[in-house]
């Protein structure tokens, strides 16, 4: 194991790579940029021996990720903002096609007016289109999740896409120490990648013709049985991972001192960090705060949800919003605890745009809650509108 | 070379969705009769995506990749990156896209994959229109036929696809029609031989979407030759030829026929006849071939 203090863009780089995709098709945009960037600078220095395709559009990078998948092999890209949101349609059809497709997704606000800070409605806004979640809050989570994510995919009982988030600049930009595995040990954790089925002459499939409604709906509810067995899965894999590097950062949800907790505060992403000193700072106060960071939003952790529910009252913060209802993780909490649950659930709306969301505004968010004093859904500290 | 003496392999079994008539599948048979069953073909939404019929059934002996509407060129970069990571660098990839993917929605990705210099063979089969959705104006319909979305007559000219991908400056490309088999086998050989990007365009006659009898379909292909509204070609290695009947145009060793022959037979362009007449047009029509014509041969004669 070596120690190698970078960004996380780098550190997904590096993930990459180490996971030995053999084919990596990409497109830059900020902030994703250095990702890509640290791809290429790999396959200057041999580390990267796979192919890197310079494709002249997101669209295109998704398209030949799926190509190259069907054809057989891991893959692997990155994106930002309104690279994903170009990539829509083909993010569908990767899942469709239950490709174990792997990408960062550096959380970027959507335009216009053009802003390249953090705010999450890049990926919420890609909810249904069949990919897993992951929302990190640090660097190291995002050089673990990338490798734990190929085994999670490429696993028969899962096949479908994943999608890896962090804030943009936050992680994107800012270094870190990370623990960095030797490659024989991420060779071991992560076996070659062997589909059943692929694109090979030896036994032509057509793949993707029509199909019937009643075939269809069949392949629909195959995906959502296989995103349970992902439910499953990720907290295996996560332990074994444990085992191994020694290294954990939850299952669906990481909790942060719920233990006799009141008040759970949700968040995701970098907001889920930096809760932790939120979550200190009241603990020293003698409020019974805990915190459970939301690490995959699909599969959705209902069921960790509704315990907690059971436990105590949730406080929700999103740094999306879905523009007519609420924030999106908020409108999920709610809809996991109905009719199974009496606890009261506040809703803040927070940090959209790139917004700084500091330890001490999360605090007050707590304390307002606690305080009965929040209202259905609040957009915290927003001023003059 | 005679058609009796094309290979018999077969990629388009048995079970075919395709109309009766259909240039489509006349062009798939001749094109995997060149490149063999070492293939695997990329086909985005188009009328090749009915014709391969319904799930979990198929009409091909080859494999196939559906992929969306504007993607072949793209999907299959990627097909051809994997395959030569796995050692099968000497499998070929085909795209084989419709017109609307090609002149329209699809050419950003296919301009991207040429630019890359992406070791595949693109294939348009060009019947002018939005056929598979129900006859719409595409990018290649020509000037006055009627679709579904041009009722009175397409107002504007097609475009020089061909001319977009020679600027490209790629190993191959050429223009060939279902209705010459050997020029097209000849074409596509060519193709499967060479290293880089290669692009072949077919043009393919659509009976429903032309408007003519389902037996008509290699007339008028013939014809759109011989009117010199269509062009065999190729271009290889920046230096332009040209095949058959075009060949002999090229250099006024035959006389095109007047259009008039070719677009009498096709209803899209009735309105041009009945209920009377359209003299101006048919002449527009006709002195846009032969500016067509004027610019090939100042080029390439």
């Amino acid at each position: 194991m070596t120690i190698m203090i970078d960004t996380g863009n780098y550190i997904a780089a590096k993930a990459a790579v180490m996971a030995r995709p053999a084919v990596v098709p990409a497109y830059p945009i900020t902030p994703q940029t250095t990702l890509v960037e640290g791809i290429a600078n790999y396959v200057k220095t041999g580390e990267f021996k796979g192919e890197y395709i310079c494709v002249e559009s997101e669209h295109s990078a998704m398209c030949a990720c799926i190509g190259a998948s069907a054809a057989g092999v891991r893959t692997f890209t990155g994106t930002s903002s309104h690279g994903l949101l170009l990539m829509h349609e083909m993010l569908h059809w990767a899942a469709l096609a239950r490709l174990p497709i792997v990408m960062c997704n550096i959380n970027r606000t959507v335009g216009p007016g053009w802003n390249i800070w953090p705010d999450e409605n890049d990926s919420i806004s890609q909810r249904d289109t069949g990919w897993i979640q992951f929302y990190c809050s640090s660097n190291q989570e995002i050089f673990d999740t990338v490798i734990q994510a190929f085994k999670l995919a490429e696993n028969e009982k899962v096949l479908l896409p994943v999608m890896i988030n962090y804030n943009a600049f936050i992680l994107s930009h800012t270094s870190m120490p990370v623990e960095i595995p030797k490659q024989k040990e991420i060779d071991d954790f992560l076996s070659k990648y062997k589909p059943r089925w692929k694109l090979d002459v030896d036994n032509p499939i057509t793949f993707g013709n029509i199909i019937l409604p009643a075939d269809y709906e069949k392949i629909r509810k195959d995906m959502q049985n296989s995103s349970e067995n992902a439910k499953k899965l990720i907290p295996e894999i996560a332990k074994e991972w444990k085992k191994i590097f020694g290294r954990y950062h939850g299952d669906l949800i990481e909790k942060y001192r719920c233990d006799g907790a009141e008040y759970i505060l949700l968040a995701m992403g970098a907001i889920g960090a930096e809760s932790k000193v939120a979550i200190d700072n009241l603990r020293k106060e003698g409020l019974k705060v805990g915190l459970a960071r939301v690490r995959t939003f699909r599969p959705f952790p209902k069921e960790e949800i509704l315990k907690l529910g059971k436990q105590a009252d949730l406080i929700v913060i999103d740094r999306n919003i879905s523009v007519g209802s609420e924030g999106a993780l908020f409108s999920e909490v709610k809809a996991a605890l109905y009719d199974k649950s009496d606890a009261k659930v506040y809703g803040f709306i927070a940090g959209l745009g790139g917004k700084d969301v500091p330890y001490t505004d999360i605090e007050k968010i707590c304390k307002k809650s606690i305080n009965g004093k929040a209202k259905d859904c609040e957009w915290y500290n927003l001023e003059g509108v | 070379m005679a058609i009796k003496d094309l290979p018999d392999t077969e990629c388009v079994i048995p079970g075919s969705a395709a109309c009766p008539g259909c240039p489509a599948t006349l062009g798939l048979r001749l094109v995997f009769k060149a490149l063999g069953k070492n293939s695997i073909m990329v086909v985005p939404a188009c009328c090749t995506a009915v014709i391969e019929s319904l799930y979990p059934n198929t009409s091909f002996d080859i494999p196939v990749m559906n992929i969306a509407f504007e993607a072949a060129a793209a999907g299959a970069s990627g097909v051809e990156a994997a395959l030569r990571q796995q050692g099968k660098g000497d499998t070929t990839v085909v795209a084989w896209a419709g017109d609307g993917g090609t002149y329209d929605i699809g050419i950003q990705a296919l301009s991207g994959a040429l630019e890359r210099n992406t070791n595949f063979i693109y294939i348009c089969y060009n019947n002018q229109i939005y056929s598979n959705t129900g006859i719409q104006r595409s990018g290649a319909t020509p000037y006055a036929a009627w679709t579904t979305t041009t009722v009175g007559g397409k107002t504007e000219f097609r475009k020089e696809m061909g001319e977009i991908i020679q600027a490209h400056h790629i190993p191959y490309v050429a223009q060939a029609c279902v209705a010459y088999p050997e020029d097209l086998y000849k074409k596509v050989k060519k193709a499967k031989s060479m290293k880089g990007p290669k692009y072949i365009e077919i043009l393919a006659p659509c009976p429903p979407g032309w408007r003519f009898g389902m037996e008509k379909t290699v007339e008028m292909g013939t014809l759109a030759v011989e009117t010199g509204a269509w062009a065999l070609y190729e271009y290889e290695n920046d230096k332009m030829s040209f095949n058959g009947k075009s060949k002999l145009i090229l250099e006024g060793k035959i006389k095109r026929k007047p259009v008039e022959e070719w677009i009498k037979y096709q209803g899209r362009f009735g309105h041009l006849f009945k209920p009377e007449k359209d003299v101006k047009r048919i002449k527009e029509i006709e002195d846009h071939i032969y500016q067509m014509w004027e610019r090939y041969r100042s080029c390439y004669l």
